[in-house]
């Protein structure tokens, strides 16, 4: 190539250009983090922990803690759903907030933000790659709880037909089916939160900060809707439908909950996921 | 690949027109006029905290520019980011990686970020890349294993993983052992010899004068002068240096002359001898035979004389005033 020469080298094999590696090293780079791991290992000890405690411990107590604790030791697919309602308010966003606090604060931090966009990256392509990958963890992060909680109640408890909310009883394989879908729901419910954490994340380089203060939203929601003064703004709270789940265990399925979550959900990810842009197009990169 | 739009003119490889970046009531960098001309090597020179880096990142699209207009590689930027990008090799401010991944997997990481490079020859780029810069025994290391002079090398191969047509190096030698700097000085050159046009920033002036073929000179935000190393040197003047004991008569016969003596600090030379400097006139300058001459004939005592071309050194410390203190 002489110096004047203004044809720009030519690629090698011919390939489509395409966001797909830039999101599989996304995912690489996520799930080869020691983090990552030790947060989901710390998700999935919840359900392991409540099993146990309840083994030990099986004495008549009716009614009181959590929901679905006292049935567990007739049916060892209601630790799944136990685990879920300790893990959906506290857990989880503490560990989604992490994960989606760091995503572009923590490549500033490193200062490989600069080098990604130097490559380049691109803006737009940067941002829906940093969300698929939070998303990704929200997946991840559900199904640590879903399959610890099976694993450990087929072991420890018997499984057998399940009664539901509603009073029918489903059988076994069916029940499962349910499981996965309030997995599901769950999922669904943290992907609103994960779009808050990316555009705190790109107001700052420190991601220490973004990881805190994404997690102080979910508990200054959870606060909020628990007043009911402030029920006008109920519906408009991103945690309004996190507890939710339980209407996919009546019979049949009351899916009220689910469409109005999905589409609350969609309208968070629209605006965080816009109000992220604007700010991370316009950004300086100082770091 | 088939860039829409008219061929890139082989004109300069990175020209700014008025290019200003402000924060807040401070200017980094005012109204600077840059030429890179294809195929030089040149030296972007200044102390620390003179705008280099952010006319740097306003090149790279990182920062937006508060005013001005920037073309790369004869495209205006950052408007054509996404052509202009991949083929620039960069060094932003020191290099950055994962620490928690192998120096290998982290260029990998960075050649996915951009699209336009083949996944299919990913893993041989990254191997020739880290053979280039001597790193292929610690490739598999994590980077937080590395040295700075470690880290400094996985940076060169980052911006070597494709061919580029221009390589923007922000203090390439950075805490690099003199081993290493004189490697990235041979590597710079065989780039260079092979049509890369190469732009390196740097405050060490010595780094400058061995590899480049141009300069700019950045104070305060502002350019300061700009052109081949020739010209820059041109641009300074000479200075006559009289070793004497006769030193009020020599000091009379130069400004005669038209010189002007340097009185700020004048060096005792041997038995009572004092070594006198004074700076030639800009125009009409006497040969230094005249000179000699005339204080002779002023039965000045010379028992040594020299006239030398202001070194670039003196030139850099001139321009740029403080020196090497940091600018406010």
């Amino acid at each position: 190539m002489s110096p004047n020469d203004p044809v720009p080298a030519p690629p090698g094999p011919k390939f489509r250009p395409s966001t797909g590696p830039l999101l599989r090293s996304e995912l690489a780079i996520m799930f080869r983090r020691r983090r990552t791991w030790a947060m989901l290992l710390a998700l999935a000890a919840i359900p392991v922990l409540i099993a146990i405690a309840v083994k030990l411990e099986s004495k008549d107590n009716h009614g009181s803690g959590p929901a679905f604790l006292d049935r567990i030791t007739q049916n060892g697919l209601f630790v799944v759903l136990t685990a879920m309602v300790l893990c959906v308010p506290v857990f989880l966003p503490l560990t989604v907030g992490v994960a989606a606090g760091d995503t572009i604060a923590g490549e500033a931090n490193m200062g490989t933000l600069r080098y990604l966009l130097a490559a380049p990256a691109g803006r737009f392509r940067l941002l829906a790659v940093k969300y698929l990958g939070a998303a990704a963890f929200c997946a991840a992060a559900t199904a640590a709880v879903v399959l610890a909680g099976t694993i450990v109640g087929l072991i420890l408890f018997p499984v057998g037909p399940v009664p539901l909310l509603s009073g029918t009883t489903v059988n076994g394989w069916e029940a499962e089916g349910r499981i996965l879908m309030v997995g599901a729901y769950v999922v669904l419910s943290l992907l609103g939160f994960a779009a808050i954490g990316l555009f705190i994340s790109t107001l700052t380089d420190m991601p220490v900060g973004a990881m805190a203060a994404t997690v102080v939203m979910a508990i200054a929601s959870q606060v909020l809707g628990a007043l009911p003064q402030l029920s006008w703004l109920h519906p408009w709270l991103f945690t309004h439908y996190w507890m939710g789940f339980a209407d996919l265990l009546r019979d049949p399925i009351v899916w009220g909950s689910f469409g109005s979550n999905a589409l609350l959900q969609l309208g968070y990810i629209a605006v965080f996921g816009a109000l992220a842009y604007g700010r991370f197009a316009t950004k300086d990169v100082l770091s | 690949m088939s860039i829409p739009g008219p061929a890139a003119p082989s004109g300069p490889a990175i020209e700014t027109r008025g290019l200003t970046k402000t924060f807040g009531a401070q200017t980094a960098v005012g109204n600077l006029d840059l030429s890179v001309p294809a195929g030089s090597v040149f030296g972007f020179l200044g102390p620390n905290g003179s705008g280099k880096t952010t006319t740097i990142r306003m090149l790279l699209g990182l920062i937006t520019a508060s005013s001005g207009e920037a073309s790369v590689l004869g495209r205006e930027m950052p408007a054509r980011l996404d052509s202009v990008l991949p083929r620039v090799g960069t060094l932003v401010e020191g290099p950055a990686f994962y620490p928690f991944l192998s120096g290998r997997a982290n260029l990998a990481r960075l050649d996915s970020a951009d699209r336009h490079a083949s996944p299919s020859t990913r893993k041989s780029r990254v191997q020739v890349a880290l053979e280039r810069v001597g790193l292929e025994a610690a490739a598999r290391k994590k980077v937080k294993a590395y040295s700075l002079g470690m880290k400094q090398r996985l940076g060169l191969a980052n911006a070597l993983l494709q061919p580029r047509e221009l390589l923007i190096l922000d203090e390439p030698t950075n805490g690099l052992d003199p081993q290493g700097t004189r490697e990235v000085r041979s590597l710079v050159q065989s780039l260079a010899a092979g049509g890369t046009t190469i732009f390196v920033s740097s405050h060490l002036l010595a780094e400058v004068e061995q590899i480049c073929t141009h300069a700019a000179i950045m104070r305060n935000g502002s350019l300061v002068a700009q052109g081949t190393l020739g010209e820059l040197r041109a641009g300074g003047r000479a200075r006559a240096t009289v070793l004497t004991p006769d030193a009020g008569a020599a000091l009379a016969v130069l400004s005669h002359l038209g010189l002007v003596p340097d009185t700020g600090h004048p060096v005792p030379g041997p038995s009572g001898a004092q070594h006198l400097n004074a700076w030639l006139p800009e125009v009409a300058a006497p040969e230094p035979e005249e000179i000699v001459a005339a204080l002779v004939s002023a039965r000045v005592r010379v028992r040594g004389f020299s006239v030398d071309a202001e070194s670039l050194e003196n030139r850099f410390v001139e321009l740029t005033g403080s020196g090497f203190n940091v600018a406010q």
